[in-house]
């Protein structure tokens, strides 16, 4: 019993990170132990990432780290120092997935509303690599993400409108450029 | 050439109208307030210490070490609780003769499941409440645990709570009368046995809650993820013993919820009492692995059934025995004993024969308990009837078409009384059966059947027809006891700027609850629905009401805003008559302005009637009170239930090597009377679709022999995800009730209750070259194999 | 779900990793991806005292070839098996097992090397790295060493690492075109551990199998090369009868447990399945 106390004084103390979130430099001090989803949903108030599981399997959490989309419940805080972090809270205010999220509204392609960060972030990072998935790629690239409430199709669907609207306007603006 | 106008092309027709959710936005922009993220000052945190033993006596209690670490503020027992908190029991008095003992937010000296909460811890953080936990170290005596279903049920055998006489919860039955003799003389009888493993809810928000006790004014505000806030208003007042005005309950953006969160669960009774023990804020969010110990479970059945049919395969009696096991109580305040209920009553609903006796055995057992989640019984008593149809079709020769058409009541037979007791107003199921046909291509889909079974490819097609409880009047809690609700109420006001408020007691977890009741109250006053704004889920803001279960948001919530905002026209209305100096018959409101019920020509906006009732008073003539805000309660009446109806079908294929199966399409045709939001009510029977497919599929709390669960955690209870889900073609036939105006009934557990039933008679119908049978639910590949004799 | 309280290093070099694990005595761990420590660490079932976190290395990031081998840094990550063009020519098996890992923000974080060190018997990799007779390489405080993977993998969790000691790179021998790959696995959902799962790397002469490597993974405690089934089949063309032949051979390659949901026979059941569906592509491939 002792012993855990005295590794806690030891290991409770806290650390100074700094990283780039949402485009802003931040710094906050944390415990070595407080993983990067409990540091951004408690200490920078960025409420809009959620923890489903804590162990990866359901993708409520997902943010984008360094540009690439990852588990936040999966790693450590402390692990983040120097990186860039984007959240849904930042993605939604830069507007780069306005169009994915108009889409979702449209088609009512969530309720509860609580995996829903997650799977704009997925849905994200697929459009950026590949621009027009079926929709076999679409349900495999989700396969991590778990929604209770909207039986997925209509998400499915919402992602798969807004590929093929970035697809048009993009055929569009090659047209344009052109001629 | 342009489509003939229909009553949905005049200004503000929202009823009916696929309408997105203005609350979606917010979510969508990670902009939710739930439970999950609330702080508040001085919030402190709570843990608990679970038994790991299903059935153990507690001796002794050492949280010494605990309780000196740093940080921690509490740690409270049992015995610390039941002084402020007063006992609870499962039971109801309509189900005669049940029996559940008292239970306690924490135990005084026995643990009856594997990870019921033990010790409570009140720390500085969660994780330094888990530290603690470690330090915590409880001596147990084990004692026999009752694990299954049908040892519980055995005499002499263990028993769950050894004070009690036996296992038996709860014994009930039905009988029509006659069953013998119709078997006996029956050309055909078939006889099945049904396994039904237990499933739990898995919300994707787990359960949450911060209790926030303030001791100078003995207010208790309850920030609850909850469905039904007014239902733990009750309960926190009548157990603290807090008078009810002064308890608040606010259930803000919930993460799902789907019946789990309307129960009574001991960690969230014990955060009330923490609360109060410590005067500060505490929070408690059930963890993903305690959601799987804690959190209700459901579906935990065995059914045996016979049915008879004559030669003609016209289905002549049901005779059937379900046995259930809850846990170790009965869920408070709805009991455990309300899913095999429904499940007996259900069972043969949609078909037309008169036999039927039924037979309920509710038992104990050393687990967590079990109660209502989303269409509670009905997937059970769905499976067990259209798996019996379909064995009933292929004895007397039929396809499983053809058969149910030839069994369902006549579209024109109603009213009628089931031969369980329940009361149908109107039900479509030969319209939904044909319109299932179009839409499945079914006799296509046998025929491409047919030519790839030749090719060793083996796809079955499954057919489920089903009824649905919806609208609950007092007859399902009220007359039992219970302080549940079964009327709403609303409040809604004119504001001075011509705007709507409508504070309303149905609640929203992301259904759409708030965007029905915004498009009712909008089309009823004759407004642009962003000029309504929606109030729900406060205990301290919206009238007292039943709040959202059992599919009653939209028909009973829907008819008390239908209600409220007629009255509240009228009363715009009376003052724009005296304002115009004109007959309130004459005039009518149309996209908030007034107009000439005759012209249509606009006289004032409403917002000027506002302006004048509120600000200028004093140009009405003398004695004109201007109420410009109404409050409005419903209460259903006249049927005890508004039941729905529907059919389902599916396509899927089996890899007769792996057992695994593959969904390839769900088809669905509905009828949930009048459909407000025609895009919300697929989403919901989508939704519904797959928590049924799940159950089907993956979906079972797998239990070892000592009670333990042995997959709690979302890598090993598997969930239905995007990848194995199909696409679902969805169709409706719409058959409003006539006991309300609006006509709507409920759709929430339409897709779940049969869409188990389909997959179940569709993997069936794969096997049937290999003579293979299955009525065990969920098919995994093990038991498909074991069918097949593979190893 | 909150990790016992730990402290934490960030290494920049291996030798600064190796020198703060040895500090952290008994009670270090290093962190690579952390895709599976993460959540062992929360749910408490290890509780080291100290983390040293490798993902800042240089050394261990990258994929190159050095002659006859594929030398693949420890931290790469499994989205980087189906980006990085070398591995798609030098070790296609490794991209065929790609998509099976988890889901893409897992695959997006965790690493070759902690799979491979991890030695989940239920993961892809390591079956992966065994049917490619792959080496590992690891420094410790004594140095370097290369260990071969079926010296790798001793029993469940556990490898031929000493304490303290560090993967640093999994070196691959090249694919050269007279080989044939096969990968498959049978898991309840996308992305789930499988019931069962297989990688295959056959050498073929026309349709003549000269040599094939058949490892398993979900059948036992260790990743396992099916050794007898690989016996009947070398030297032979894959005719059915070679095939049943080899498919037959799994109950003595084969001994999976009983697990409460999938009984030992049914697993093995599917492991010949499965076989017989990859040498079928094998075959095919011609």
């Amino acid at each position: 019993m002792s012993s855990i106390m005295s590794d806690l004084d030891e290991a409770d103390a806290t650390v100074r990170v700094r990283f780039v979130v949402n485009g802003r430099k931040t710094a906050c001090d944390v415990a070595p132990r407080d993983t990067l989803v409990d540091c951004l949903r408690t200490q920078l108030e960025l409420t809009g990432t959620h923890a489903g599981c804590e162990m990866g399997a359901c993708g409520a959490c997902l943010v984008q780290l360094d540009g690439r989309a990852v588990h936040a419940c999966l790693m450590f805080a402390v692990q983040a120092d120097g990186a860039r972090i984007d959240t849904i809270e930042g993605l939604s205010e830069s507007g780069v997935i306005a169009d994915l999220q108009a889409e979702f509204h449209r088609r009512n392609a969530l309720q509860c509303g609580f995996c829903t960060p997650g799977m704009l972030i997925n849905a994200h990072e697929l459009l950026s690599n590949v621009a027009r998935p079926s929709r076999e790629a679409i349900r495999d690239a989700l396969s991590g993400n778990f929604c209770r409430c909207t039986g997925y199709e209509a998400i499915v669907d919402a992602i798969a409108a807004v590929a093929e609207a970035r697809a048009a306007k993009a055929a569009q603006g090659a047209e344009g450029a052109s001629s | 050439m342009t489509a003939p106008l229909t009553p949905l092309d005049r200004p503000n027709s929202y009823i009916g109208r696929s309408v997105p959710r203005p609350n979606a936005k917010r979510l969508l922009a990670g902009r939710g307030r739930y439970v999950t993220d609330i702080r508040l000052p001085r919030m402190l945190h709570a843990a608990f210490l679970r038994s790991p033993h299903a059935h153990a006596r507690i001796i002794s209690i050492d949280a010494d070490a605990a309780r000196a670490l740093a940080g921690v503020h509490l740690i409270a027992t049992g015995a610390d609780l039941a002084r402020i908190c007063t006992p609870w029991t499962g039971t109801l008095d309509h189900f005669k003769g049940m029996t559940s003992e008292p239970q306690l937010p924490l135990p005084l000296d026995r643990v009856v499941w594997a990870g019921q909460a033990v010790v409570a811890v009140v720390a500085d953080s969660r994780a330094l409440a888990e530290d603690a936990l470690e330090l915590i170290s409880v001596d147990y005596e084990e004692l026999p645990a009752v694990v299954d279903l049908d040892e519980a049920r055995q005499p002499g055998t263990p028993r769950a709570n050894p004070a009690s006489q036996s296992n038996i919860c709860f014994r009930t039955q039905l009988d029509s009368g006659g069953v013998d003799e119709v078997f006996v003389a029956a050309a055909h009888v078939i006889e099945q046995q049904f396994s039904f493993g237990r499933h739990t809810p898995v919300t994707l928000e787990p359960r949450a809650i911060v209790a926030d006790y303030e001791p100078d004014s003995g207010m208790l505000t309850v920030h609850h993820a909850t469905q039904t806030p007014y239902q733990f208003q009750d309960l926190y007042s009548r157990h603290y013993n807090i008078p009810e005005a002064r308890v608040r309950v606010i259930a803000p953006d919930i993460g799902g919820s789907f019946g789990m969160k309307l129960h009574v669960y001991h960690e969230d009774m014990a955060v009330v009492g923490l609360s109060m023990m410590l005067g500060r804020p505490v929070k408690y969010v059930a963890d993903r692995i305690e959601s799987f110990v804690s959190d209700i479970h459901a579906r935990d059945h065995r059914v045996q059934a016979r049915m008879a049919i004559d030669a003609d395969g016209k289905i002549l009696a049901m005779d059937v025995h379900d046995a259930t096991a809850i846990g170790a109580f009965s869920t408070y305040p709805r009991t455990s004993v309300v899913e095999g209920n429904q499940v007996i009553r259900l069972i043969g609903a949609p078909y037309d024969f008169t036999s039927y006796r039924a037979a309920l055995e509710v038992v104990f057992q050393n687990k967590v308990q079990t109660s209502q989640y989303r269409a509670v019984g009905h997937p059970i008593a769905c499976a067990v009837t259209e798996r019996m149809v379909d064995i009933a079709a292929s004895r007397a020769g039929f396809d499983p078409l053809a058969m149910r058409d030839r069994n369902v009541i006549a579209d024109d037979a109603y009213p009628l009384v089931s031969p369980t007791g329940y009361k149908f107003e109107a039900l479509s199921h030969q319209a939904c059966l044909r319109r299932l046909r179009e839409i499945m291509d079914y006799d296509a889909l046998r025929g491409e059947q047919a030519e790839l079974r030749r090719r060793g490819v083996h796809r079955g097609i499954g057919i489920a027809t089903f009824v649905e409880i919806t609208n609950p009047s007092p007859a399902f809690y009220g007359v039992g006891g219970a302080r549940i609700s079964s009327q709403d109420g609303a409040t809604i006001s004119l504001t001075p700027t011509g705007e709507v408020r409508c504070a309303i007691s149905v609640t929203e977890q992301g259904q759409g609850t708030e965007a029905i009741i915004g498009q009712i109250v909008a089309d009823q006053l004759g407004l642009a629905q962003e000029h309504v704004k929606v109030i729900t889920g406060d205990t301290e803001v919206t009238p007292h009401g039943g709040a959202t279960w059992a599919c009653r948001g939209a028909g009973i919530g829907g008819e008390t805003a239908l209600q409220a905002a007629r009255r509240l026209k009228a009363n715009i209305l009376a003052i724009a008559a005296l304002v115009l100096q004109e007959q309130a018959a004459a005039l009518d409101i149309v996209d908030g302005q007034v107009v000439s019920a005759a012209s249509r020509q606009p006289r004032l906006d409403v917002a000027e009637i506002a302006r004048i009732a509120y600000f200028r008073s004093d140009t009405l003539p003398p004695g004109t009170q201007a109420q410009l805000t109404v409050s409005h309660h419903f209460a259903p009446q006249g049927y005890p239930f508004a039941f729905t109806n529907g059919i389902q079908g599916c396509s899927l294929e089996v890899d007769v090597d792996t057992g695994f199966v593959k969904l390839l399409k769900h088809y669905v045709v509905e009828d949930c009377g009048r459909i407000i939001n025609p895009m919300l009510v697929d989403e919901q029977l989508r939704g519904g679709v797959v928590q049924g497919l799940g159950a089907a599929l993956f979906e079972e709390c797998r239990y070892g022999e000592t009670g333990q669960l042995l997959n709690g955690s979302l890598a090993d209870y598997l969930v239905p995800m995007a990848m194995e889900m199909p696409d679902i073609v969805i169709d409706h036939v719409e058959t409003p009730t006539a006991d309300t105006i609006l006509g709507a009934k409920g759709c929430g557990e339409a897709g779940t209750a049969a869409a188990s039933a389909c997959v179940l008679n569709a993997v069936n119908d794969a096997l049937t070259p290999f003579g293979a049978s299955i009525n065990t639910i969920p098919i995994t590949p093990a038991r498909i194999l074991k069918a097949l004799n593979r190893y | 779900m909150k990790a016992r309280a730990f402290s934490y290093f960030r290494a920049s070099t291996v030798e600064e990793a190796l020198d703060a694990h040895a500090q952290g005595g008994d009670d270090a761990r290093y962190i690579a991806g952390g895709q599976s420590l993460v959540p062992a660490l929360a749910l408490r079932l290890q509780a080291p005292r100290r983390l040293v976190d490798i993902n800042h290395i240089d050394e261990l990031r990258g994929v190159r070839r050095e002659g006859e081998w594929l030398r693949i840094g420890a931290l790469t990550r499994h989205c980087e098996m189906l980006t990085e063009p070398l591995i798609a020519e030098f070790a296609p098996l490794l991209r065929a097992a790609a998509p099976f890992v988890a889901h893409p923000a897992i695959r997006n974080r965790g690493t070759l090397g902690g799979s491979v060190a991890l030695a989940d018997p239920a993961s892809e990799f390591p079956a992966v790295v065994l049917a490619l007779e792959a080496e590992i390489e690891v420094a410790g405080p004594a140095g370097r060493r290369r260990v071969r993977a079926e010296d790798f993998f001793v029993d469940l969790f556990e490898t031929a690492l000493a304490p303290g000691e560090l993967l640093v790179a999994v070196h691959v021998p090249l694919f050269n075109p007279g080989q044939r790959i096969a990968f498959d696995e049978l898991a309840r959902r996308r992305g789930d551990y499988a019931l069962v799962g297989c990688g295959i790397s056959a050498t073929c002469a026309d349709d003549l199998i000269t040599d094939i490597r058949i490892a398993f993974f979900s059948v036992g405690n260790v990743p396992t090369r099916a050794r007898r089934a690989e016996s009947e089949i070398a030297g032979s063309r894959l005719s059915p009868d070679v095939i049943a032949a080899a498919q037959a051979a799994l109950g003595e390659d084969l001994a999976p447990d009983d697990g409460d949901d999938v009984p030992a026979a049914m697993r093995l059941h599917l492991a010949r399945v499965l076989l017989g569906r990859l040498l079928g592509q094998i075959g095919g491939a011609t």
